[in-house]
């Protein structure tokens, strides 16, 4: 009786989690899986026919793929750059904001607005600004005469990955200041004030006391700034679909090719376990970074 | 008399400081406007002023290019797929979360620390293929160019974060709460139903609102699955829009503003809330 009614309290409990378990171990869990066995064989993704090749895809990748590996180092240009600019402007503005300016609530609304929009909108937009013969910076360059530097900024090999990459910035960079804003607004008042009385010049406030009460939000948002940036992909597909050549072609946008447009599925599962190690790797150098520093 | 000096040239660099500040944020805000100010004013000319008219504001705006937008450039099929997606998408991510956040919360079973710690290492560990055997999976269900198909993988796609959060705010109900429902004979439905879900309200809301964007912006799911117009939500249905009409810059802008209305609408009424939510994440974490 006892243990009926004890089954009955498991069972109704499954219930409520039943769903959810489903959905995750159809849409989560077997995609992991199939993707790790994939990665040793060659498929095109229709045919019945499949045939194991062992580690060759993933050789192939790591030594003999030159476009991949350019791919990797485009996002670690992107990341480097969105690290530096993006969540340097971010901590700027952050501080300027700080100081109960008047109009900080609105400057944070605004400044939220870009992540809210997505990659495909924002890329979409200014590609129209870009655009070479009529786009809106050339006519300002051709205003302020400049005209000689316009160009069609997203098709030139020498300014289409920066270009992207400042889209990326402008996308972004509200993001970064709320949450530093937040950071810099945890920071104890009083802890300022005790520091002004003792004497202490801003300087040696910002550097003894802002700096090290905000490093662990230093750390969280560089780590997801690394994640989200080397993982980027709408806003390309949006602008320059990798181009011209290949000189703004991500991780991301080369295995969807690999997949759709060559139909080489194993393969495009080998790249992506390659560039999940390369994410991996990344994610405990910074944690190792971070804890070094905060000793 | 050197003290008076001293307050007037502290107030000066304060002033200078706010000064400057203000240049600089003003600027930044203008940058930040700009760009859909631009897109706006593009979706108002012709085909033919679009590219020399360099006015913010056109003399003759055309209003019609919206209409055609959502008729003839097929924006208003796509806009209520969108509608329909997200609703569905949030509803389910709302639903199935909560219940199981529930459970998680409240309920012994066995396995169940397992399954919470799968649910948290997904969320944890980026895994940018899974989208291929993805993609494979629902071909081999015929879900593929489906409704379905599209909306399952994103319900799953925001269940982790659901559970977590709303997991953390179910451990901190009250055990009496419950306790009392139980004596006044609820069973555990009942007691999620009545006692816990009017509780959680405000960090559903939450949810809500992070889901919503999310389904509302997604692309790569909806390019991979979806193939039918019919089907296609906005953030798809841009792409195939520009990809056919290179240079109808005016009808894809107009698609653009059609598209980012709801969002930045939203956005604008909820601010608060969505600010305050990025904020709380962040400093938690």
């Amino acid at each position: 009786m006892k243990k009926s009614i004890k089954y009955k309290d498991i069972f109704s409990s499954y219930l409520f989690v039943l769903p959810a378990i489903i959905l995750f171990l159809v849409f989560s869990l077997y995609p992991i899986f199939k993707v790790v066995e994939l990665s040793f064989f060659e498929w095109d993704g229709i045919s019945k026919f499949t045939k194991f090749v062992g580690f060759k895809n993933f050789i192939d990748v790591l030594f003999s793929n030159k476009i991949w590996w350019k791919s990797v180092l485009n996002a670690f240009y992107i990341t480097l750059i969105a690290l530096t600019i993006q969540n340097g402007v971010a901590l700027f503005l952050a501080f300027c904001c700080d100081k109960d300016i008047r109009g900080a609530k609105a400057y944070r609304v605004i400044f939220y607005l870009p992540p809210v929009l997505s990659g495909i909108v924002v890329g979409l937009i200014w590609n129209w600004i870009y655009d070479g013969s009529y786009g809106f910076l050339n006519h300002m360059l051709t205003v302020l005469g400049l005209g000689q530097y316009s160009r069609a900024w997203l098709a030139d090999p020498k300014t289409a990955l920066m270009a992207v990459a400042l889209i990326h910035i402008w996308k972004g960079f509200g993001w970064g200041f709320i949450i530093l804003l937040a950071g810099l607004q945890g920071i104890s008042r009083d802890y300022y004030e005790s520091a002004k009385i003792d004497g202490a010049s801003s300087f040696q406030i910002f550097k003894n006391i802002t700096i090290p009460l905000m490093i662990p939000i230093f750390f969280l948002v560089s780590i997801l700034t690394i994640l989200g940036t080397m993982q980027i992909y709408d806003l390309i597909i949006s602008t320059t679909q990798g181009g011209p050549g290949y000189h703004t072609e991500v991780p991301i946008t080369r295995i969807l090719t690999t997949m759709t447009g060559t139909s080489r599925f194993g393969y495009a599962c080998a790249m992506s376990l390659v560039f999940g190690a390369i994410l991996l790797i990344l994610s405990i150098f910074q944690l190792k970074v971070s804890k070094k520093i905060e000793r | 008399m050197l003290k008076n000096l001293y307050i007037y040239r502290y107030r000066t660099i304060n002033f200078l400081k706010t000064f400057f500040s203000q240049i600089i944020l003003i600027l930044v805000s203008i940058s930040c406007i700009f760009p859909l100010v631009w897109m706006f004013s593009a979706a108002l000319k012709t085909q033919q002023t679009v590219f020399t008219d360099m006015s913010l504001f056109p003399k003759h705006p055309v209003w019609n290019n919206f209409v055609v937008a959502w008729t003839k450039a097929n924006f208003g099929v796509y806009f209520f797929n969108s509608l329909f997606y997200t609703v569905v998408v949030v509803f389910g991510v709302i639903f199935i979360g909560s219940l199981a956040a529930f459970a998680f919360s409240r309920f012994k079973f066995p396995l169940r620390n397992f399954f919470y710690i799968l649910f948290m290492a997904t969320m944890m560990i980026p895994i940018p293929g899974s989208f291929i055997s993805l993609y494979i999976l629902l071909t081999k269900l015929n879900l593929i160019n489906t409704r379905i198909g599209y909306i399952l993988p994103q319900i799953n796609g925001g269940l982790a974060m659901t559970i977590f959060m709303l997991k953390t705010f179910f451990d901190k109900m009250p055990k009496d709460l419950e306790n009392a429902a139980k004596i006044d004979g609820c069973n555990k439905f009942r007691i999620y139903l009545h006692v816990a879900l009017p509780l959680a309200k405000q960090a559903i809301a939450v949810m809500v609102i992070f889901t919503a964007l999310g389904v509302w912006n997604e692309y790569l799911l909806a390019m991979l699955v979806l193939s039918s117009k019919t089907l296609m939500p906005l953030q798809r249905g841009l792409m195939v829009f520009q990809g056919s009409h290179m240079t109808e810059y005016p009808l894809l802008m107009a698609g653009i503003t059609i598209t980012i209305f709801p969002i930045v609408t939203i956005y604008l009424l909820m601010q608060k809330y969505i600010i305050k939510g990025v904020m709380a994440g962040a400093v938690k974490e």
